[in-house]
């Protein structure tokens, strides 16, 4: 046959391939590295927001509860302890780092929810207009934590499977060898434990 | 020489179609939400028929004025999931608020837990911040809802949104202006604009036919094969092929209400009563 239609064959082929080659998920571990790299800035910034929100919550309840030393201070000790640390580059694949990270943030986690619990029993704080507005943009940012978290599980999950998974798993040795999959979080029993209200 | 080259080719080609025409990523399996089909989804009945239909009347005109999506659902109950979890979820669901604006909000109610909550998509967090979705909550809506006027408050609370989204008035219109430009594609449901199929359909009826005629079909003379009834011309242009028939049924289901596909992070307040 002509070489013209052979040069037919390999213009087809090669546009096949370009067209299906990102279909067979060639850019898939990079882009799903990106998304769940998104998804974990989501939750910096959630983490960020919150600590923001600590120096004032403090305040207002010093004013009225100064005497309640112990949760005030665990609080602070707890948010100090984990703005102090950098967070090493490799953290979404460092298991170390990242179980450090999530302890610092369960920690204060821990010792907000006893304060809150604490200011339960002063009235007053509960009617102080500016605790209120600090009570609820604290439950909002706790609760977009947990959606960021969410979000974030479901974007290491689907790159995790993707680098175990074939074709996934061939793009993964062949082209993307370095990438290693993802930490996520767990749900540690004793922070997931709500904490109890005493009557006294 | 040229036989066995065809059928490299054609193998390659083969492999490559199959192997990508295995959808990738099964989406990940949702919880069953109700169906949205309307701005007030009442399935826990609390809301008078005729506060229903001010209501959504209200919601329309709001809409049709600023593009925010404010949508109220009532439940009977969580079946134990937490509220803000399901919020969030329902509101994902549908897709509330436009696009790029995702300036949704859902007002959902879950009557038997004695439960509220205002969600609100991200392009709204600024409008309808946290405090004022629960002073919304705590002084609208949950003083109405003890003394069993649930018509009352959701009307009312629907209402107190309404005002704060109005309240920044140049960033209502800005709002707006931006949402009313010609919107893209409005396909049905997920991702794939429907152009991006009909390129892969011409793509697979222009290069895959004389590919297949070439291994399947009678083959005619150099370059030339018969197959399906069709005489292809393998050699370069003058292809002699079929006309595709069967026309694109495409576009959307038309009729009713739908989410502009908005999402929310988790914004907004919960209260009970």
């Amino acid at each position: 046959m002509t070489a013209s239609f052979s040069k037919y064959l390999k213009i087809i082929v090669a546009l096949a391939g370009l067209t299906l080659l990102s279909g067979c998920g060639i850019n898939n571990i990079p882009t799903f590295e990106e998304t769940a790299k998104a998804k974990w800035s989501q939750i910096l910034n959630q983490y960020q927001r919150r600590a923001d929100l600590i120096p004032n919550l403090i305040e207002t309840v010093k004013g009225f509860a100064a005497h309640e030393k112990d949760v005030l201070t665990s609080v602070v000790e707890a948010r100090a302890k984990a703005t102090s640390v950098n967070l090493p580059k490799d953290i979404l694949t460092n298991p170390d780092a990242f179980k450090a990270f999530q302890e610092n943030q369960s920690a204060i986690t821990g010792a907000l929810s006893r304060l809150l619990v604490t200011v339960e029993r002063y009235p007053d704080i509960k009617s102080n207009q500016n605790f209120l507005a600090l009570q609820s943009q604290l439950e909002g940012t706790e609760n977009r934590i947990s959606v960021a978290r969410r979000d974030y599980i479901e974007a290491v999950q689907k790159y995790n499977t993707e680098l175990k998974t074939i074709p996934g798993r061939w793009w993964h040795d062949w082209m993307y060898p370095e990438n290693a999959p993802m930490q996520t979080f767990t749900i540690e029993p004793e922070t997931s434990e709500v904490p109890k209200v005493k009557f006294n | 020489m040229q036989t066995v080259r065809i059928h490299i080719y054609s193998l390659l080609f083969i492999i490559l179609a199959i192997c990508c025409g295995v959808p990738g990523n099964p989406a990940y399996a949702q919880d069953t939400f109700p169906k949205l089909t309307g701005r007030v989804m009442d399935y826990a009945e609390l809301i008078t028929p005729a506060t229903k239909m001010k209501l959504i009347d209200m919601l329309a005109a709001f809409e049709a004025k600023s593009s925010d999506q404010v949508v109220v659902a009532t439940i009977t109950s969580l079946e134990g999931r937490p509220l803000e979890e399901y919020a969030n979820l329902l509101f994902r669901h549908w897709k509330l608020g436009q696009v790029d604006e995702n300036n949704g909000v859902l007002l959902l109610i879950a009557k038997n837990d004695r439960q509220v909550r205002i969600e609100v998509g991200y392009g709204l967090e600024g409008e309808l911040t946290d405090v004022l979705s629960k002073l919304i909550i705590e002084n609208i809506i949950v003083p109405n809802f003890r003394a069993n006027q649930f018509s009352d408050g959701i009307y009312e609370g629907a209402e107190q949104i309404i005002g704060v989204l109005s309240g920044n008035a140049a960033e209502l219109k800005a709002r707006a202006r931006r949402t009313n430009q010609p919107t893209k594609f409005s396909s049905d449901d997920e991702s794939v604009p429907w152009p991006v199929y009909l390129f892969i359909a011409a793509f697979l009826a222009l290069g895959l036919f004389p590919i297949l005629a070439s291994i399947f079909g009678k083959k005619l003379g150099a370059g030339r094969y018969k197959w399906l009834g069709v005489i292809v011309d393998v050699r370069g242009s003058g292809n002699n092929r079929r006309g595709s028939g069967g026309g694109w049924s495409g576009g959307s289901s038309g009729g009713g209400f739908s989410g502009g596909g908005g999402s929310s992070g988790g914004g907004g307040a919960s209260g009970s009563w």
